[in-house]
């Protein structure tokens, strides 16, 4: 038992912090920004340190098998408390006087149930990991509850989630009827017994759910209102950290438990892919809010991902890990960006249009967005480039020619519209807008990092980013 | 220890490229003229130390910087002239817009100088991804070259430059794939050596076909050139049309040809067909364009036509005189769109009819129009002559039909090139704002005249940048040899006919 503890530190970790924060955000009131988020980061801190101690052990299992810790599953935790705490910090300056309590401890919550998420070994881990942080980030979703935009996102993500959640369920359930167990191990070996419908619609049912929460086309139609609507910090957060918690829960999913079903999945995997792809890239073109164009670009990057995925290769899971880190710092420096662009009374700015010849109004910050933006649309020599080229390369070594050249051609799409926001900064003449004064200096340093690493840059870290990847792949297999 | 060349040759215009975007106008543009000559300086003596007849690969560098792939860098004689060709236009280009650049000066020089970067990258690389990189990594700086300094409709002419050129390298990126999967490795010297499986070189030929077709660019896939070279700043179009289409000829040197020699010899009649008609329609376009820098960016596509049907011809003649071709239009275009850009810097128009008797009021320029006129006709003396006369040679080798199309090509090269030049330097001068334009200045000498010595001298003696590529070019025949086509143009013996007893005691007579 007390090794079973030991070996959920971070969750552990992540729990008391999290409630002493609330309770600090209680007593302290509102106003003690500094207090309750210093308390939240550093309990993210904390986890960060306790999974990084963990690395380099053997894969274990704990409390019977059903939560396992291994390189894999710390991979994606280091990556999703990383951009938590990125998340909490960006969020006292956007909120303002609006800034309460409860956002950093409901990031903390929810970042415990994406933690649990990427190290289930068993379906009812899975699914209250999974439900532990959907539900933070329905209030998360409408934090801004005077605001319409954000009320309505917060409650077509609650309504769509728990049709997701419904789905996944049912789906779990038929793999239980038809294996008799919820252990990933033992859905493993009724797949790779006889073939049998039931498994198989359970299969297709947990994808789908699972589909949902990685916003995978057809699944993805909330995705532009909520991240739309939903306040700034909170659209980096849902861009950013849920998606890489159930992109690993996916991949670990369709890997240990359904591995053996690959002939069944394998082509599932490949429509979402394909079709997140196309649909990403050509709803985004007529997009004139930013954010909603954000939106459009993560189902485009999570059909990429998926590429991966398909290949159901060692390689394929390197590519798609390489691809989540990438990912995120991308995403994380775009969404700063966008916090950053103000106008002179204060008001965020999130219409395309008004980027209008910001290269002149505002070099630095034009720059750093063409560099995320031609690094996320995949255009050599940015470091954006070196995930894709991993994902079509496990795609091609693993027979499926096919889906990567459709997906390769239609990145092309998707270039157009990164290309059609440089133009609109670059070319364009100037907007007639009133920008503000320069945000902080600890936001512009992590856009300029970003920007940096993201520039050629990130072609020298390639070795130690492949080494750990691999490791963190390997016990998948 | 030897000094990196190479490595130093990337990494002037790239510090210098960063030190622009950090100071002023002035600044900028002295500091992207002392980079790109202290370049200058650099690839001289980087060719006055090239070992002709030495090995293959000179200057190799090699580090392990990324892992999966390496800094590998290295050139053969093929490499080292499109590098000196880059260097030598790149101080003419910053010198070319000194003036005519007053936007956003240092954004600008910075863009030249990645863009010097990543030519003399693309013509290094020794490592297949390291080559992709470079070879795309063009894209960026050109976008915005033509995008912020571009003529009127900029915007769609840098969309439709950006996302054809990246639609045909995406392609070539999956073959690429396939390549280092089958072949397991990334290393180009021994990749020129591999025998791909005869099924697996006719796909991976056609998805770098698609790459390299566009940047040539062959017909029908040229359309984005007339739209960029006519939007972007002269500069721009120099740097284009000088270096940036010899990026295509250079990869189907390097990779088409000698990695799938089978399927080069096999799809030979569909470059062939390309080219000539390439040659012949691109040429008929280019006699009824109205605006210059259209009709010099149609007859690129033309001379472009010549080149590819010289390289797939696959004998010593026919790329050894593509590869001049492709040497004297980097020259002769760029001086040519200089000659145009001359003129719209001082009437800011480029349409043909606004001038006329330009002979009169500014004969320096007439005169040094007229050499470029020729030089791009391929007048015996000008570097255009030895380039096509060679290429026509080599391709005549291969097919006489072929020949014939792409010499009817030369012929309508003469009469849009003559056209050209009467309607805009000869006749009577009767526009007053013509009138009042001023001949060249000190510094367009400066630009005009090297290119023009160049011209004469590759025409002259082209001895001195073919002796450093023959050896190479013959490596790469060699490695085609076996799947050559047949031609019908070829010697064959007649049988001898034993002579009968009449003629036999005729002679005894």
């Amino acid at each position: 038992m007390t090794a079973d503890l030991a070996l959920v530190l971070p969750e552990i970790i992540l729990t008391i912090g999290g409630l002493v924060s609330l309770m600090i955000a209680t007593y302290a009131g509102d106003r003690a920004v500094a207090a309750y988020q210093g308390a939240a980061v550093l309990t993210l801190v904390a986890a960060i340190g306790a999974v990084a101690s963990t690395v380099g052990n053997a894969p274990a299992t704990a409390f019977m098998g059903t939560v396992t810790v291994d390189a894999f599953g710390s991979f994606s935790k280091l990556l999703i408390y990383a951009a938590s705490i990125l998340c909490i910090l960006i969020a006292p300056r956007f909120f303002g006087s609006g800034m309460r309590g409860e956002y950093p401890v409901l990031i903390v919550f929810a970042a415990m149930g994406m933690g649990m998420m990427a190290s289930a070994r068993d379906m009812v881990t899975l699914y209250i990991g999974l439900e532990l942080n959907s539900l933070a980030a329905y209030v998360l979703a409408s934090f801004m509850r005077t605001d319409d935009r954000s009320s309505e996102a917060g409650l077509k993500y609650f309504v769509l989630g728990a049709l997701a959640s419904g789905m996944l369920l049912y789906g779990i359930s038929l793999l239980y009827g038809f294996s008799g167990t919820t252990g990933f191990d033992g859905i493993a070996a009724a797949f790779a017994g006889e073939t049998n419908m039931g498994l198989i619609l359970g299969l297709v049912f947990v994808l789908a759910g699972m589909a949902f929460k990685i916003s995978a086309v057809p699944f993805h139609m909330w995705t532009p209102d909520v991240y739309e609507g939903a306040p700034t910090p909170v659209t980096a957060f849902f861009a950013t950290a849920p998606k890489v918690a159930a992109l690993a829960l996916t991949t670990r999913l369709a890997i240990e438990a359904l591995g053996p079903g690959i002939a069944a999945w394998q082509q599932i995997v490949i429509f979402l892919a394909l079709a997140s792809i196309i649909l990403g890239a050509v709803g985004a073109i007529g997009q004139k809010n930013i954010k909603r164009l954000l939106a459009y670009s993560s189902i485009n990057n999570v059909g990429f991902i998926l590429i991966g995925l398909a290949a159901g290769t060692q390689a394929g899971v390197e590519a798609v890990l390489t691809y989540l880190l990438v990912y995120v710092v991308t995403t994380l420096g775009a969404f700063l960006v966008v916090l950053n662009l103000r106008d002179a009374d204060g008001q965020p700015v999130e219409s395309i249009g008004a980027l209008a010849g910001l290269s002149e109004r505002n070099a630095g910050l034009a720059a750093a967005l063409a560099v995320f933006l031609f690094s996320i649309a995949g255009i050599p020599p940015l470091f954006g480039f070196w995930p894709k080229y991993l994902v079509f390369e496990a795609a091609v070594l693993a027979d499926l020619v096919p889906l990567a050249v459709a997906g390769i051609v239609a990145s092309v799409i998707s270039a157009f519209y990164y290309i059609a926001i440089i133009k609109t900064m670059y070319f364009d003449d100037v907007a007639d807008v009133q920008w503000g004064p320069r945000g902080p200096l600890l936001e512009r340093g992590l856009i300029a990092a970003g920007a940096l690493w993201l520039s050629v840059v990130g072609y020298l870290f390639i070795q130690p980013l492949a080494g750990a990847t691999a490791q963190a792949a390997a016990v998948l297999f | 220890m030897t000094i990196p060349m190479l490595s130093l040759m990337l990494a002037v215009p790239l510090v210098s490229a960063i030190a622009c975007l950090f100071v002023d106008a002035r600044t900028a543009r002295w500091t992207a003229l002392a980079a790109t000559l202290i370049n200058l300086a650099l690839g001289v003596q980087m060719w006055l130390g090239f070992d002709i007849g030495g090995a293959q690969w000179q200057y190799v560098e090699r580090a392990e910087l990324f892992g999966r792939f390496a800094w590998a860098l290295g050139i053969d004689g093929m490499a080292l002239m499109l590098i000196l060709l880059s260097v030598f236009l790149m101080p003419l280009c910053i010198l070319a817009s000194w003036d005519a650049i007053t936007k956003r000066v240092p954004l600008y020089m910075a863009m030249f100088l990645m863009m010097e970067v990543i030519m003399i990258g693309v013509f290094a690389a020794q490592d297949l991804i390291l080559f992709y990189l470079f070879f795309e990594a063009g894209l960026i700086p050109m976008y915005f070259i033509i995008g912020i300094w571009g003529g009127a409709n900029r915007k769609y002419a840098a969309f439709k430059f950006f996302l054809y050129t990246l639609l045909g390298s995406v392609l070539m990126l999956i073959a690429m794939i396939a390549m280092i999967g089958e072949a397991g490795t990334t290393d180009i010297p021994t990749l020129l050596n591999y025998d791909f499986p005869v099924a697996m070189q006719t796909w991976l030929w056609l998805a770098f076909f698609a790459s390299f077709a566009v940047k040539m660019p062959m017909w029908p896939v040229h359309t984005w050139l007339p739209d960029a070279h006519v939007q972007a700043p002269t500069a721009g179009s120099m740097i284009l049309a000088g270096v940036l289409l010899k990026m295509g000829g250079y990869g189907f040197l390097r990779f088409s040809m000698p990695m799938f020699p089978d399927a080069s010899g096999q799809l030979m009649w569909l470059v062939f067909g390309l080219s000539m008609t390439a040659v012949v329609y691109t040429s008929l376009v280019a006699l009824v364009q109205g605006d210059m820098k259209k009709l010099i960016a149609y007859s690129s596509v033309a001379h472009m036509g010549i080149v590819t049907a010289g390289l797939f011809a696959m004998n010593q003649q026919g790329i050894e005189g593509a590869l001049i071709v492709m040497l004297s239009h980097g020259f002769v275009s760029a001086a040519l769109f200089f000659c145009v850009g001359v003129i719209y810097d001082r009437l800011h128009t480029r349409e043909i009819d606004r001038y006329g008797g330009l002979a009169v009021n500014m004969p320096g320029y007439a005169m040094l129009f007229m050499l470029f006129t020729m030089a791009s006709i391929g007048l015996p003396g000008t570097s255009g002559f030895v380039g096509e006369f060679l290429s026509l040679a080599g391709i005549y080798e291969a097919s006489s039909w072929a020949a014939f199309v792409c010499t009817t090509g030369i012929i309508l090269g003469a009469a849009y090139m003559l056209y050209l030049y009467r309607r805009v330097v000869f006749g009577e001068l009767t526009k007053d704002d013509v009138r009042a334009m001023p001949d060249l200045n000190a510094r367009e000498w400066a630009i005009m005249l090297p290119l023009a010595a160049v011209t004469l001298w590759m025409g002259v003696y082209p001895e001195s940048f073919l002796a450093p590529m023959r050896g190479d070019v013959a490596t790469l025949v060699a490695r085609v040899a076996d799947s050559r086509v047949p031609s019908d143009a070829m010697l064959t013996a007649g049988k001898p006919v034993a002579k009968t007893v009449a003629e036999t005691k005729g002679a005894g007579h």
